[in-house]
């Protein structure tokens, strides 16, 4: 006899289909085609066998773990300040802190090799870590600020000292959010080019600059491949220590509105946690001082040329010009993200709550974050030998980069969802359910509430990922479509003293137009949703 | 209800977004009829509006420029693409990477009238496929003034830089990774040899040579002649640089060392199955014409390759041509260039 199983519907399945469609189109089929191409050629195996793969592989992991570990560090008491305090400004430090997403690496690069001229590992951790501590302090944040903070308050009363209480109470509340950043600074951190290459120098490469440099430069798709295949199969196992510490920590939580969580710190221990994350801000702030500093170098002649193409033409779209194709480009990935990441989330969320085995979902899961571990060459290099079977040839389509971005942004809206939605309490959803609300009452009723604060939060963070991404656009976009991040990595490959005043001041307009736009979506998120 | 009203609103908001054309995909679409050839270049390619807008009004034809990255990533993105080409025309493949293109059979045979106005000097393989567009030359570039300033002299050639007084003053960029630093380890092994450059390379390594990645770095970062205003007063740059570093005199505040050129040519031709071979033929043809020749110093900071165009005046004064460039071998770059890159790593870096 078959028992209905709550919450599982026809319709699932055809959620199911649209983000893993997607996946399967725009990430799967290119990817094993390009691998496909060089484990054909032979010689992976030799690779495989070297001792310098093993090299590579032992210092890709232990940056990114390095850098990961400093940015959950950072990322704490930043994610403490937005979430649990109501001192005036938060939106400030809420903003400040995606500015460093944004920066073009190459800018950013220049900017640590100005800051630590000796450059080498911890130059190298440090900036990751410098580009990352958004992800911890707005995923962390996006919980905790629902957390109810009673537990922990019996917990002190009953004796336990303050770092006890948030050791054994919070910190197992916060698991779920705190694993998914992880990962995701993981995956991140590992991936990372632009910093490697430019702080690294020559000396300290990763998998990514190898397979970057083999696939782009050497066109050895044989040892591409087989790096490739290295780099997936540690992206896969970090993912599964993510799943299964997620596994461990994931329990249902009695979630609050933010007005009732956040209030003035008390106490030195709160204290001195909020002068920690003030100081990391303020940390995070001095590369991004820097950068404006240098845009004035000339005075005010870098803004003035932003109406302008560049020193001789460098650029064939004006820099005001480009942070509206910015602006374009971020809007069409960003909504086909948080579609692709709100249907995920609900797929998965409803999957696990169907009772479907915990296996199919984590492997669901596991699938819709690997677009964040895979090289971004790999794919690009995957779609020129693929993308021309499907009508209309979008190798060569604007589409495709806001097609690419949404494919690193769904990711990172799925992390940001999910979360919220794993830890809203059950018991509600079936008292509405017992209350005669259908199925589809129970979500709107309930889950979009719930989610609805960390749903804004997840497209602003999209945006402004979408607004910074550089390896894809930077390939797929056309002279006349180039983005703020492309113009300026272009004004910075060319001599003459103006194009580089023009880079910086287009720096400086890029983190201009970031914070208009996160602080639009902050304040409507704030005044609307907000309140529950 | 006011949760559905805020749900509807963001529901409206997206579609508005999408359909108002606050979006790429909602922009220009190609009209029926149009003549569009698809030229693919690399990430220097710069070209006035008016040069090319004159053109689609004499010829119809539309260029439709697809930046593809560097010299290297553009080629191997041709080869890979050979039986389904991603474009009409390619332009930039260069001499490093052109054996390459010419042995995977990239190209199609065609061979204006412009290739005989001086771009057959640098004709490559059977000379019907690729056409030299344009000359670069890869030198070191020097800031004499903190030259000066520390008692030094201006180098004349690669040699100098081996003696002790030059020590700590050299910022160049790692082959692996860079054009021009690929460039100028090619034009070591030119002038010293296969049998000599290694030495060379050991040498400099103990004179305190700082290598970065990128040219980005080492210009307009450690170069002291730039508006990065670093500490290292010789850099691996382009003959054409100073060209771009006029200080407020007029007068260039950077030379370029002649004799420490290495010529880098690069290529154009109509690709292997090419949609429209006419109109590529057309632009192909555009690509060698005085017009597009004379604006390609101050575009893309290269020389021309047909001999009867003049250099601009700014650029006879700061950025003459090399005379007596170094060269090698296409074929001999394409068999052993990852050889001589691993051998400089293990030199450079130990």
């Amino acid at each position: 006899m078959a028992r209905a199983r709550p919450g599982l519907s026809p319709w699932l399945g055809l959620a199911a289909a649209l983000p893993l469609g997607f996946l399967a189109v725009f990430f799967v089929w290119p990817v094993v085609a390009i691998l496909r191409l060089g484990v054909g050629e032979g010689g992976v195996l030799a690779v495989l066998g070297s001792g310098q793969t093993w090299r590579l592989v032992g210092f890709t992991v232990g940056q990114a773990a390095a850098s990961t570990v400093l940015a959950v560090l950072a990322g704490l008491p930043v994610a403490y300040l937005l979430a649990r305090t109501s001192l005036r400004g938060l939106w400030f430090v809420r903003v400040a802190v995606l500015v460093p997403f944004v920066l073009p690496t190459v800018v950013v690069g220049l900017a640590f090799r100005t800051l630590l001229p000796d450059g080498g590992v911890f130059a190298i951790v440090l900036a990751n870590a410098f580009f990352n501590v958004a992800v911890v302090a707005r995923t962390v944040a996006n919980l905790w600020s629902h957390v109810d903070g009673r537990a922990g308050d019996a917990a002190r009363s009953l004796g336990a000292s303050p770092l006890r209480a948030f050791r054994s109470v919070t910190l197992p509340a916060l698991a779920p959010a705190l694993t998914s950043a992880a990962a995701v600074v993981f995956l991140f951190c590992a991936t990372s080019f632009g910093v490697v290459l430019i702080l690294g120098g020559s000396r300290y490469r990763t998998l990514e600059t190898e397979i970057y440099l083999r696939t782009v430069e050497l066109l050895d798709l044989p040892g591409a491949a087989a790096l490739s295949l290295v780099q997936l199969a540690a992206v896969v196992a970090a993912l599964t220590v993510g799943a299964l510490a997620r596994r461990r920590g994931e329990s249902a939580l009695a979630l609050r509105g933010r007005a009732t969580v956040a209030r003035r710190p008390r106490g030195a221990l709160s204290w001195t946690v909020v002068a920690v994350a003030l100081g990391v801000v303020a940390l995070l702030l001095v590369p991004v001082v820097v950068l404006v500093a240098r845009s004035f170098g000339g005075g005010l002649a870098g803004y003035r040329a932003l109406a302008g193409f560049g020193h001789a033409g460098s650029l064939q779209v004006s820099g005001v010009d480009a942070a509206l194709n910015s602006l374009r480009a971020a809007t069409d990935a960003t909504v086909l993200a948080v579609l692709l990441g709100v249907t995920a989330s609900v797929v998965l969320v409803s999957l696990s709550r169907g009772r479907v085995r915990r296996g199919v979902v984590e492997t669901m899961d596991t699938a819709l974050m690997l677009p964040l571990g895979v090289s971004a060459v790999t794919v690009g290099f995957g779609y020129l030998v693929t993308l021309d079977m499907l009508p209309g040839d979008l190798r060569t389509s604007p589409a495709l980069v806001p097609l690419a971005q949404a494919l690193v942004v769904t990711p990172l809206v799925i992390r940001m969802v999910l979360p919220v939605l794993r830890s809203i309490d059950q018991r509600l959803r079936q008292a509405a359910a017992s209350l005669g609300a259908s199925p589809a009452a129970v979500w709107r009723e309930v889950d979009v509430p719930m989610a609805g604060r960390s749903l804004l939060t997840a497209a602003g963070f999209g945006f402004v990922v979408a607004l910074g991404e550089f390896g894809a656009t930077s390939f797929l976009a056309r002279p006349d479509t180039a983005t703020l991040p492309v113009a300026i990595a272009r004004l910075i490959s060319r001599p003459g003293e103006l194009n580089n005043q023009m880079a910086y001041a287009a720096c400086t307009l890029l983190i201009v137009v970031t914070v208009a736009a996160v602080a639009l979506v902050e304040s409507a998120g704030r005044t609307r949703v907000g309140e529950f | 209800m006011l949760r559905r009203t805020v749900l509807a609103a963001a529901l409206a908001l997206t579609v508005t977004v999408t359909l108002t054309g606050c979006s790429l995909t909602a922009g220009e679409s190609a009209q029926d009829g149009e003549r569009r050839v698809v030229l693919a270049t690399h990430d220097s390619f710069a070209m006035s509006e008016e040069v090319l807008d004159a053109f689609r009004d004499r010829s119809g034809i539309t260029i439709d420029v697809r930046r593809l990255g560097d010299a290297g990533a553009l080629t191997n993105q041709l080869v890979l693409t050979k039986d389904s080409p991603v474009a009409d025309v390619a332009y930039g493949v260069d001499t490093t990477f052109a054996s390459r293109a010419l042995a995977e059979n990239v190209f199609a045979a065609y061979r204006g009238p412009g290739a005989d106005q001086g771009p057959q000097r640098y004709a490559i393989g059977d000379g019907e496929r690729l056409t030299a567009v344009d000359v670069g030359d890869v030198c070191l570039n020097v800031d004499p003034a903190a030259l000066a300033a520390k008692g030094v002299p201006v180098p004349t050639g690669l040699a100098d830089l081996t003696r002790p007084e030059y020590a700590n003053l050299l910022v160049v960029e790692d082959p692996a990774t860079s054009s021009p630093g690929l460039s100028f380890l090619l034009g070591t092994i030119a002038t010293l040899g296969e049998d000599g450059w290694q030495d060379y390379w050991r040498a400099l390594t103990e004179r305190g040579v700082l290598v970065v990645s990128g040219w980005e770095e080492a210009y307009t970062q450690e170069f002291s002649g730039s508006s990065g205003k670093g500490d290292r007063p010789i850099v691996v740059s382009y003959a054409s640089s100073p060209a771009a570093e006029i200080g407020e005199d007029g007068k260039p505040r950077t030379t370029a060392v002649l004799d420490t050129c290495f010529q880098q040519v690069e290529y154009a031709g109509v690709l292997e199955g090419a949609a429209n071979g006419e109109d590529a033929r057309e632009v192909m043809d555009f690509l060698l014409s005085p017009e597009f020749q004379s604006q390609v110093p101050e575009q893309m900071y290269v020389y021309p390759a047909r001999s009867d165009v003049e250099l601009p005046a700014a650029w006879q004064q700061a950025a003459p041509q090399p005379e007596a460039s170094a060269t090698l071998d296409p074929a001999m770059i394409a068999e052993h260039r990852e050889r001589w890159i691993d051998e400089w790593r293990a030199l450079v870096q130990g």
